[in-house]
């Protein structure tokens, strides 16, 4: 699953422009994610900050 | 709020300010909405502009302008500098402005030409009625309610929602969006009329660091490269960082910027039943510099300007908006668009060695003009080899700048 790490992320929402599935939104200093979110990784990589990362933990 | 406008902005940036000022001046009833609590904050954005294309929209003014530029400099892999001085650059330099406040000028023109103003008010939905777009549910501060309109305009940005919600594919691929990050450092020593551009795979790959001046010792010094280059250890802000600390070690960071700058072709189609897109969300920032104010305001007064004749005639259709993207894709503007698309696509590929050899032949240039037009076209002249290896350019050079 796609986690967010909240203290890193500078929600400037760069992740969201190249998400294939639109599963991520920047909601002002909030990123949120969808669950039509395919843990792709695409995101992980557009982050300037490294905020974002694909884990093998399955969403609680 | 009103429950009905002529007209809804998603977005309170240089594009949706100047498409809400131009309707409402029109005496359409504009309705601009932006998520933000504030217009203009947070910063995302080198805030670099031309003189000559920003004097279209508004009369400069010193509460906005933080450093006039006389000239540019463009330093090569291996350190050699290429300088355009102020006489060579004429009267197309630029500004470096104060997004914070320019933003908040522009949505003050609006609103005292009549458009309404909601911050803190963000679409959630558009209304979509047989696929033709009527309006959005907006939410403001946990209260929701629908709003109607004729025409929606998304200037949402380059992480635009609305656009993708009413069908239209608005997609960046991953190795067109540069992933970006920024210091306003002061306390630097720095040329505070001049631009820096470094480039190289070690300081940028795929793109460009930047030192744009923000007053006599400050400046915003910042970093894109191409998102397949990014991972850990080596991301957007790893290059700023490995940067600063080559270039300004003592500066002091009092801004940190991040962001993302899209450099791929346009949306293939910037209009649906009811819908426009505009500035960023339609992807029309510079594909070579990723420059994109002037582009914004410049595609949000087209869009004003077809929406106002739409609504004054009944029909709000795509094919009725169609006279937007026909007016700036097929002008000048769109092409040199296309033409910097393709030319930026050539030196992605370049390696260190041969952008070393291209700035040593630019440096013997003298060149009379200042534009990414002028400075291929003299490159090619010189090195004619280039040719050879892009055939494409050639053509996409046939565009006059």
């Amino acid at each position: 699953m796609l986690v967010i790490h909240r203290e890193c992320c500078g929600y400037c929402g760069a992740c969201v422009s190249v998400c294939p599935e639109g599963a991520l939104e920047l909601i002002d200093a909030f990123l949120s994610v969808d669950d039509c979110c395919v843990s792709c990784g695409v995101c992980t990589k557009a982050c300037p900050l490294g905020a974002l990362e694909v884990t093998d933990e399955e969403p609680v | 709020m009103k429950n009905r406008y002529d007209v809804l902005i998603i977005g309170g940036g240089p594009g949706g300010a100047v498409a809400a000022g131009d309707l409402a001046e029109k005496g359409h009833s504009v309705c601009l909405v932006e998520k933000r609590p504030a217009i203009g904050a947070p910063v995302r954005c080198a805030e670099g502009i031309g003189k000559e294309v920003l004097a279209q929209f508004i009369e400069p003014d010193d509460r906005w302008i933080s450093a006039e530029i006389q000239g540019a400099c463009l330093v090569a892999p291996d350190g050699t500098t290429m300088s355009i001085e102020r006489e060579m650059a004429g009267s197309k330099v630029g500004y470096i402005l104060d997004r914070k406040i320019f933003d908040r000028e522009l949505v003050w023109q609006a609103a005292s030409k009549g458009a309404e103003v909601h911050v803190k008010t963000r679409a959630t939905a558009p209304l979509l009625e047989d696929g033709t777009v009527k309006g959005a549910t907006l939410e403001s501060c946990g209260e929701v309610r629908d709003v109607r309109a004729d025409v929606v305009i998304a200037a949402d940005g380059v992480e635009s929602k609305f656009s993708r919600w009413c069908g239209v594919d608005t997609a960046v691929p991953l190795r067109e969006l540069m992933s970006c990050a920024q210091y306003l450092l002061t306390d630097i020593e720095i040329d505070p009329a001049m631009t820096v551009f470094y480039l190289g795979n070690k300081v940028a790959p795929e793109g460009y660091a930047w030192v744009f001046p923000k007053g006599d010792r400050t400046a915003n010094v910042g970093i894109g490269i191409s998102s397949r280059r990014s991972r850990d250890g080596n991301r957007a802000r790893d290059y700023l960082d490995r940067f600063v600390a080559d270039h300004f070690p003592d500066g002091k960071t009092i801004e940190y910027i991040v962001g993302g700058v899209s450099v791929c072709r346009p949306l293939s189609c910037t209009v649906s039943d009811g819908l426009m897109i505009v500035g960023d969300a339609a992807r029309v920032s510079d594909p070579i510099t990723g420059g994109g104010i002037f582009n914004a305001m410049h595609t949000g007064r087209l869009a004003a300007g077809i929406a106002s004749g739409c609504i004054s005639a009944g029909d709000c259709s795509g094919t009725a908006l169609m006279p937007y993207d026909q007016a700036w894709r097929h002008s000048k503007f769109g092409k040199n668009l296309e033409r910097n698309y393709r030319i930026k696509e050539y030196f992605i590929t370049l390696s260190d060695d041969k952008l070393n050899a291209i700035v040593h032949s630019i440096s013997r240039m003298n060149l009379k003009d200042f534009s990414v037009f002028a400075l291929v076209k003299e490159l090619l002249k010189r090195n004619p080899r280039l040719l050879l290896e892009l055939k494409g350019l050639r053509d996409s050079l046939s565009i006059p700048d």
